[in-house]
C-alpha cells in the first residue's frame, strides 16, 4: 500500500507548491558524464568471460581426443609459455603504473607506461604466434584432431583478445597525445584496463587448464 | 506425495498386488475423466495413447496421467478467468471494488503451494517413471500381468539411419532388411542404433518412444510388441535432409512361428532378395537414396553392424574403438600427426572420402601400410549399458528403484558429455 | 532430386556465380512483387523529399523512442515474411497426400521451415521485446534516455543488417535446409556445403551482436538511471521484466557467439568441433545451443508477462495484486531457466537420473510461472475491468498459455517426451505458448503504448476484428497440430502417406486463413488509425495510466521529462494523480542530450557487406570490410563531441504546448 505518502501528501497543510517540490525534482542534479560506462563495460566483459567459458568447456569435451594424433606431452613446451606468461604479466604490471600515472595526472609518464605495456602485449602475441607456426609447421593443425581444435580455438581467441587490446591502446595512446588526459579519456583508460587485466585472469585459466593439466594428462 | 504418486503409478499399471482404495479410485476417477476428454479423439487413430506395444502403452498413460494431475489446477484458473473477467467488468457497479487491494498472504500462500503440490507430485511421477521407462533398461515384464520369462532372450535388432532409409539386421538370423521392420509379438526386443552419416531418431509409435540414432555412437531401445499387425509405421522423427520424408519403414508384428517362418524365408533368398550385405554391398547402399522401396538381405557379414558403428566399413580406416583406445593411451604422437586418411569418415563429405579411398596416392598408400602394422581394424565391442531390469512385477512399481537420495553429485556429473558418456558408445571408451 | 552441385569459385566474387539464382518460379514472382514495392517504395520516398528527414530524424537518432518504433516497425515487417512461410507450411502440408508431392519440392520446403522459425524468433520476437524495452522502460523509470545511446542505435542496425542478409538469402543463393538450430553434422560443410547454413550464421552472429549490446545498454539504464525514489522494489513490474530479459540475454547469447563461431570454424577452416570424424562431438553442438536457447525462450516471454501486469492492472483501475511475489517470480524464472536445456533432448540417450533431474526443474518452472497467473487472477479480483483491446488480448493470453503451459510442462516428463517429441504436439505446445504469450502480449502492448507514442489511439473496430480472428484461428490452427501428434505425426515433413491425417492439416491450413484475416485487420487498423488519427486523439494518459510514462506527453518530447519525477510508489504517476501535485510550470532549465550520429547506420551498413562477402567468400571484400569496420569504429572514438544543450527557451515552449494538452494532474 502507498499509504504513508499519500497520508503525508494529501494533508490538506500541503500546498500546490510543496507537492510540485515533493514529485517533481525541480533543481536537476548533474548526472556524471558516462556514469555508467563502468558498469557497462563489465557487463560486457562478463559476456565475454561466458564465451571463454564455453570455449573452455569445448576443451574439457574434446581435449582428449587425439585422434590418434599428438597430445599435449608431445607438443607444448612449458619453458615458452611460462616466458609468454611472465610477458602478459609484466604488461598487466606495468599497465597499472599507467594508471598510477594517469591518477596523477602525468600524461607522459602516462603515455610511456602504455608504451611499454605494449611492448610486452606485442612480445606475448610474438611467441604465441611461433608457437602456433611450429607447431602448424610440424602437422599439428587445428585440423587434425578435436585436441589440437580445441586448444588452437582457446588460445587463438584469447590472443585475438590480446590483439584488439593492443590496437585500442594505441588508439588510446594518440588520443591521449591529441587531447591530453580528459575525462572521457581517463574513462576509456579505465575500460581498457579491466579488459586487459580480464585477459590476464583468463591467460591464467588457460595457463593452468590448458598447459600445466596437459602436462599431467 | 512420492507414496502417493507411486500408488497412482502402480495403479495404472493395474498390476495384481495393488488392491483398490478410496484415493486410488479418486485416481481412476481422474483417469477416466481425461479419457473422456481424449473422447473426441477416438475417432481417429491417436497411435500414441493406443499404441500396441506395452512400453509405448505405459508412456502414453504417463501423457494421460500427468495431463490429469495438471488439469487440477488448469481447469479452475480458466474458470476463474472467465469468471472474474465477467463478475468485475466495468458496466457491473454491483460488484466490490477495491482499488487498494493487492496484498494477501493467505492467498499468497495457496497460489505458491498449490502448483508446488502438483510438481511434488508429477516429479515423483517422472522419477519413478523415467527410470522404469529408461530406453536402456531391460524390459521386466511383457504386458501388465506378464513378467518377462527366465530365460527368455530378447531379439536383438540393429539398426543403422542411413541418407534416407533405415537398415535393420537381425544378428541372430544372420539376415537384414532396408525399410522393413518385423518382430516377433510378445518377445523382448533389444535394438542397437546407430547412423551413418547425421543425426535421425528411431521411432515406432506403436511400440516404444524414440532414441536418437547418431554417427559413431550407440543407442538403445529395449521394447516389446503384444499385438500382431500389418500396417505399423515406423519413421526418423529428427529432420535429416533432403529426404527426411520418405524415411519411412513398415513394421509388422507377427506370431513367434510366423517370424521364424519369415526369417527362413529372407535366408533362402529368393528373386526379390538383395542377396548378400557384406562392406562392398554396405558402401553401395549407403550412398544417399530416397524413398527407397524395402529389400532383404539373405545374410549379413557377422562384423558389419560394429563396422558401421565403428565408422570403419571402408577398408584402410582405423575404427574408432581402435582411435580411442589409442588417444587413451595418450595418441600416438608426433609419429601420427600426418596420418589423416585413416580417419577422414565424412569431414569433406562421404562421397570424398570414398572416392580419396579408392584410388589413393602414394602417401596415402604409405599411410594404409602404416596403419595395417599399427592396428587390428576390427569394430571393438561395444560396452553394454544398460540397466538390467529385475523379472519381477512387485519391483515395477518402483519398490525396486534406489530412492532419489541416491542423486548423489557423482550422479549428476555437471560436465555434459560426461552426461552422454553414461550411454554412448562414442565416449564411454575413453 | 538430383542433387545440385555448386563448385564455382573466383577470386572476385567468390562463390557468387548465375547459379545464386533460385530456379525456382515462386521464388521469382516473389522477387518481382519485391522488387516492384521496393522501387515503388523509394519512389515515393523521393517524390516526397522524406529520405532527408527519415535520415536526420529516425536512422541517425539516438532517441530511444524512435529507435524503439524502428525495431517495431522491423519486427512486423520480418513478421509478414516469417508469416508468408508459415502459410507455404500449412498449404503444402494440406496439399501433398495421395501421391501428391505438393508444391513445393524439398529443397525449397527445407528452406521455408528452417527461415520460418530463424525470422520469427530472431527477426520478428527479438526486435518487438526489444523494441519494447527501448521504448517504454526509461519512460518508466523517468529517464531522458538509455545510458549510451549511440550504443542503442548501434544495436538496432547489427539487428537490421542481419535481416537484410535473411532476407536476401531468398533471391541470392539460398537459405539454410537445417532446421532452424542447425544441427551437425547436417549443418556441417559435408552435408550442407552450399551457402544456406552460412546466411544462417553470419545473420545471427550479427544480429547477436546487435542484442548483446542492447542487453548491456539496458541493464546500465535500469540499475543507474532511475528516478530518485524509486527503489528497486518501487520499480515498475515491466521493468523489472525487462531488467530480468536483459540479465537473460547478457549471460545466454554470447554462449550463441561461441557456438556459432565454433561452426563457422568447422565450415570455413576445416575445425573438429562437431565432426563425426577427428575427435568431434555434434552432441556438445545440441548442448551448448540449447544453453543458450532456453534462456531464449524465456528472453521472449518475461517482457510480455511484464507488458500483461501493466495491462491489467491498469484496466482493472487496481493495484498489481502480490507485486513482491511477481518480482520474486520473475527472478526465479530467470536463474532455473538455466539449468532446463536438456529437456530439449531427452532422447538423445542420457541416464535416466538426468533425464529425472532436468525434468523436474523444468516442472518447477511452472511454479512462479503459476504463481504470475494468479497474480493477474487476483488482480482482476475486486477489480473494475475494462474491456479496451490491451485487456481483450491479456484475457485471451491468460486462457491461452495455461494451455501451452500445460503441455509444456507434460513434454518435460521425460518418458511422455519419448513419444511426442519432435511431433506435430510439440509444435503445438511452443506455439502456444509463443503466440498465445510473446505474440498476444506484442498486440496488447502496441495497443497499449500506441497512443503514448503517437498521440492518438488505435481504432477500437479494426483491432476487435484483428483480436477475434487471432484468437479464434489460434485454436483452429494449432489444435489440429495437438491431435496429429497424438497420431504419431513428426514436423517437417513434406510429403504423407497416410490420407486420414489430411483433414487435420485442412483445419489448421483454415487456421492459418484466419490468422491471416488478423494480421489483414491489423495493419488495416494501423492504416486506418493514422487517417482518422485527429479523431482517435489523446492526450497523456488516455487509459488512466498508473506508471511514469503516462504523466509526460503523447509523444512525449525527446528529454521524455522536463523535471525528473520523483517516485514514492510503485504506481508512481498514479501516486501523483491522487495526491493533485501540479506539474511545475516554469522555470525550466537547459537539458543536455547526447547528439545523432550516423556511425551506427555506417556499421551496420559495413557488417552487412562483411556478411554477404564472407558468405560468398568472397575473401578480399571480407578483409577490407572487416578492416573498414574496426577502423570507422576508431575513426568514431575520435568524435568527442557527442552532446548538446536544449536550451531553456526551447523547452519552456515545448512544455507550453505540452500544458494544453495534459489534462491537469489530479484533475
Amino acid at each position: 500500500m502507498n499509504a504513508t505518502t499519500m497520508d503525508t501528501m494529501t494533508k490538506p497543510t500541503a500546498s500546490p507548491e510543496q507537492l510540485t517540490a515533493a514529485f517533481y525534482e525541480l533543481e536537476p542534479h548533474h548526472h556524471p558524464e558516462g556514469a555508467s560506462t563502468m558498469l557497462g563495460f563489465w557487463i560486457y566483459l562478463m559476456s565475454d568471460c561466458l564465451i571463454f567459458a564455453m570455449l573452455f568447456a569445448a576443451y574439457g569435451v574434446l581435449g582428449g581426443n587425439y585422434a590418434a594424433g599428438p597430445s599435449p606431452k608431445d607438443l607444448f613446451e612449458l619453458p615458452l609459455v611460462a616466458l609468454n606468461t611472465a610477458m602478459l604479466l609484466f604488461s598487466s604490471i606495468t599497465y597499472g603504473f599507467a594508471m598510477l600515472a594517469m591518477a596523477k595526472n602525468r600524461k607522459g609518464a602516462t603515455i610511456s607506461w602504455l608504451l611499454i605495456t605494449a611492448v610486452f602485449g606485442a612480445c606475448f602475441l610474438g611467441i604465441e604466434l611461433y608457437e602456433f607456426a611450429h607447431l602448424i609447421h610440424e602437422g599439428a593443425t587445428p585440423m587434425r584432431s578435436g585436441f589440437l581444435t580445441a586448444f588452437f580455438s582457446l588460445v587463438g581467441t584469447h590472443g585475438l583478445h590480446v590483439t584488439f587490446g593492443l590496437i585500442w591502446l594505441f588508439t588510446l595512446v594518440t588520443q591521449i597525445t591529441r587531447k591530453g588526459l580528459i575525462q572521457a579519456n581517463k574513462r576509456r583508460l579505465m575500460c581498457l584496463s579491466l579488459f586487459w587485466h580480464f585477459l590476464d585472469v583468463i591467460w591464467i585459466g588457460v595457463f593452468t587448464f590448458v598447459y600445466l593439466m596437459g602436462m599431467l594428462r | 506425495m512420492f507414496a502417493f504418486a507411486a500408488r497412482a503409478y502402480r495403479h495404472r499399471m493395474r498390476l495384481s498386488d495393488s488392491r483398490p482404495k478410496p484415493r486410488q479410485t479418486s485416481v481412476l476417477a481422474r483417469v477416466l475423466a481425461a479419457l473422456s476428454l481424449t473422447g473426441a479423439l477416438s475417432a481417429c487413430n491417436t497411435v500414441v495413447l493406443k499404441p500396441a506395444g506395452d512400453v509405448a502403452q505405459q508412456q502414453g498413460d504417463l501423457v494421460v496421467m500427468s495431463t490429469v494431475l495438471m488439469l487440477i489446477i488448469i481447469v479452475p484458473v480458466m474458470a476463474l478467468t472467465v469468471f472474474f473477467a465477467w463478475k468485475y467488468r466495468a458496466s457491473n457497479k454491483d460488484a466490490d471494488y477495491q482499488p487498494d487491494w493487492d496484498h494477501s498472504t493467505q492467498l499468497e500462500l495457496v497460489i505458491w503451494a498449490a502448483p508446488l503440490l502438483i510438481i511434488i507430485c508429477l516429479g515423483a511421477l517422472t522419477w519413478v517413471g523415467t527410470h522404469l521407462l529408461d530406453p536402456y533398461r531391460t524390459i521386466g515384464r511383457i504386458a501388465p500381468d506378464k513378467a518377462v520369462a527366465k530365460d527368455a532372450r530378447p531379439l536383438e535388432v540393429d539398426v543403422v539411419a542411413l541418407d534416407w532409409k533405415w537398415l535393420f539386421i537381425y544378428p541372430e538370423q544372420g539376415i537384414a532388411t532396408v525399410n522393413e521392420l518385423v518382430v516377433p509379438a510378445g518377445r523382448p526386443l533389444d535394438f542397437k542404433i546407430t547412423a551413418s552419416s547425421v543425426m535421425n531418431s528411431f521411432y515406432v509409435p506403436a511400440m516404444a518412444g524414440q532414441i536418437y540414432a547418431m554417427p559413431g555412437m550407440q543407442t538403445r531401445l529395449n521394447a516389446v510388441m503384444n499385438k500382431t499387425g500389418d500396417d505399423f509405421v515406423g519413421f526418423s522423427a529428427n529432420y535429416s535432409g533432403a529426404g527426411f520424408s520418405g524415411m519411412r519403414f513398415k513394421t509388422r508384428s507377427v506370431t513367434e512361428a510366423d517370424f521364424a517362418r519369415w526369417a527362413d524365408s529372407v535366408k533362402a533368398g529368393g528373386k526379390d532378395s538383395a542377396g548378400a550385405l557384406d562392406a562392398a554391398t554396405y558402401l553401395e547402399l549407403e550412398k544417399p537414396s530416397e524413398n527407397v522401396p524395402a529389400a532383404q538381405y539373405a545374410s549379413v557379414s557377422p562384423d558389419l553392424y560394429g563396422k558401421i558403428l565403428d565408422m570403419c566399413v571402408e577398408p584402410g580406416k582405423m575404427c574408432m574403438s581402435e582411435m580411442m583406445a589409442i588417444d587413451a593411451r595418450g595418441g600416438l604422437g608426433k609419429a601420427g600427426i600426418r596420418n589423416v586418411s585413416m580417419l577422414s569418415y565424412d569431414k569433406h563429405g562421404r562421397a570424398a572420402s570414398a572416392a580419396a579411398n579408392a584410388n589413393p596416392d602414394a602417401e596415402t598408400r604409405r599411410e594404409l601400410a602404416w596403419v595395417r602394422a599399427l592396428c587390428e581394424q576390427k569394430p571393438g565391442t561395444a560396452p553394454d549399458n544398460t540397466v538390467k531390469a529385475p523379472a519381477d512385477l512387485k519391483s515395477l512399481s518402483g519398490a525396486g528403484l534406489t530412492a532419489p537420495q541416491s542423486f548423489a553429485p557423482n550422479a549428476i556429473a555437471f560436465d555434459k558429455a560426461e552426461e552422454h558418456a553414461a550411454h554412448s558408445h562414442l565416449t564411454s571408451r575413453n | 532430386m538430383e542433387t545440385v552441385v555448386h563448385n564455382h569459385w573466383s577470386p572476385l566474387l567468390g562463390r557468387l556465380w548465375w547459379d545464386a539464382i533460385p530456379q525456382e518460379p515462386i521464388v521469382w514472382a516473389t522477387f518481382a512483387a519485391v522488387a516492384l514495392g521496393g522501387i515503388a517504395l523509394v519512389a515515393a520516398l523521393t517524390w516526397f523529399k522524406v529520405w532527408g528527414y527519415l535520415w536526420k530524424e529516425w536512422f541517425t537518432s539516438v532517441d530511444h523512442k524512435k529507435i524503439g518504433i524502428m525495431y517495431m516497425v522491423l519486427g512486423l515487417v520480418m513478421f509478414v515474411r516469417g508469416f508468408a512461410d508459415a502459410v507455404m507450411m500449412r498449404l503444402q502440408q494440406a496439399w501433398a497426400f495421395n501421391g501428391s508431392e505438393g508444391y513445393l519440392n524439398a529443397h525449397h520446403f527445407d528452406q521455408v521451415f528452417t527461415a520460418h522459425g530463424v525470422i520469427m524468433i530472431f527477426f520478428a520476437a527479438m526486435p518487438f521485446v526489444t523494441g519494447f524495452m527501448n521504448y517504454v522502460v526509461p519512460l518508466q523509470i523517468g529517464a531522458r534516455d538509455v545510458s549510451f545511446p549511440f550504443l542503442n542505435n548501434f544495436s538496432f542496425w547489427m539487428t537490421a543488417s542481419g535481416a537484410v542478409l535473411v532476407m536476401m538469402s531468398l533471391f541470392i543463393g539460398e537459405f539454410g535446409q537445417t532446421g532452424w538450430l542447425a544441427y551437425p553434422p547436417l549443418s556441417g560443410i559435408a552435408y550442407s556445403p552450399w551457402v544456406g547454413v552460412d546466411y544462417w550464421i553470419w545473420a545471427l552472429q550479427i544480429a547477436g551482436v546487435g542484442t548483446l549490446l542492447s542487453g548491456v545498454n539496458l541493464i546500465c539504464t535500469i540499475v543507474k538511471m532511475r528516478a530518485p525514489g524509486m527503489t528497486m522494489m518501487k520499480m515498475p513490474v515491466f521493468t523489472w521484466t525487462a531488467l530480468c530479459t536483459n540479465i537473460l540475454i547478457v549471460a545466454a547469447f554470447p554462449v550463441l557467439t561461441a557456438v556459432l563461431c565454433m561452426l563457422t570454424a568447422d565450415r570455413y577452416l576445416g575445425f573438429n568441433f562437431f565432426t563425426n570424424d577427428f575427435g568431434g562431438s555434434a552432441m556438445m553442438y545440441v548442448n551448448l545451443i540449447w544453453i543458450w536457447g532456453h534462456p531464449e525462450v524465456y528472453i521472449l516471454i518475461l517482457p510480455c508477462f511484464g507488458i500483461f501486469s501493466e495491462v491489467t492492472s491498469t484496466f482493472c483501475g487496481k493495484r498489481l495484486f502480490g507485486y513482491s511475489s511477481m518480482v520474486y517470480a520473475t527472478l526465479v524464472i530467470t536463474i532455473l531457466s538455466y539449468i532446463v536445456w536438456l529437456h530439449h533432448f531427452f532422447t538423445m540417450g542420457s541416464g535416466a537420473s538426468v533425464n529425472s533431474f532436468f525434468g523436474i526443474t523444468t516442472m518447477v518452472i511452472s511454479i512462479p510461472t503459476g504463481a504470475k497467473l494468479f497474480n493477474w487472477l487476483f488482480t482482476m479480483y475486486r477489480g473494475r475491468i475494462r474491456f479496451e483491446l490491451p485487456m481483450m488480448w491479456t484475457i485471451a493470453f491468460m486462457l491461452t498459455f495455461v494451455v501451452g503451459g500445460m503441455t509444456g510442462v507434460l513434454l518435460a516428463v521425460p518418458p511422455a517426451d519419448f513419444v511426442l517429441h519432435n511431433s506435430l504436439f510439440l509444435i503445438a505446445h511452443f506455439h502456444n505458448v509463443i503466440i498465445g504469450g510473446v505474440v498476444f502480449g506484442v498486440f496488447a502492448g502496441i495497443n497499449f503504448w500506441w497512443p503514448k507514442a503517437f498521440g492518438f489511439k488505435l481504432h477500437e473496430g479494426w483491432g476487435k476484428l484483428s483480436f477475434w480472428s487471432w484468437a479464434i484461428g489460434f485454436w483452429f490452427a494449432f489444435m489440429p497440430l495437438y491431435v496429429l501428434g497424438l497420431m504419431g505425426v513428426t514436423r517437417r515433413m513434406r510429403v504423407f502417406d497416410d490420407p486420414s491425417l489430411q483433414i487435420w492439416f485442412m483445419i489448421a491450413a483454415f487456421g492459418a486463413a484466419l490468422i491471416a484475416l488478423g494480421i489483414g485487420a491489423f495493419v488495416v487498423q494501423v492504416g486506418y488509425s493514422i487517417w482518422k488519427r485527429k479523431e482517435l486523439a489523446c492526450d497523456g494518459d488516455p487509459w488512466g495510466g498508473r506508471t511514469l510514462e503516462w504523466s509526460t506527453t503523447s509523444p512525449p518530447p525527446a528529454y521524455n521529462f522536463a523535471f525528473t519525477p520523483v517516485v514514492h510508489d510503485i504506481d508512481a504517476w498514479d501516486d501523483m494523480k491522487r495526491c493533485g501535485a501540479p506539474r511545475p510550470a516554469g522555470n525550466f532549465k537547459a537539458i543536455h542530450m547526447p547528439r545523432n550520429t550516423e556511425a551506427g547506420i555506417v556499421l551496420g551498413g559495413i557488417a552487412t557487406v562483411f556478411g554477404f562477402a564472407m558468405i560468398w567468400h568472397i575473401w578480399w571484400l571480407g578483409g577490407l570490410t572487416f578492416a573498414g569496420l574496426i577502423g570507422y569504429a576508431i575513426f568514431h572514438t575520435f568524435n568527442y563531441n557527442r552532446d548538446y544543450y536544449i536550451p531553456a527557451d526551447e523547452v519552456t515552449a515545448t512544455e507550453a504546448t505540452a500544458l494544453r494538452q495534459l489534462a491537469p494532474a489530479g484533475a
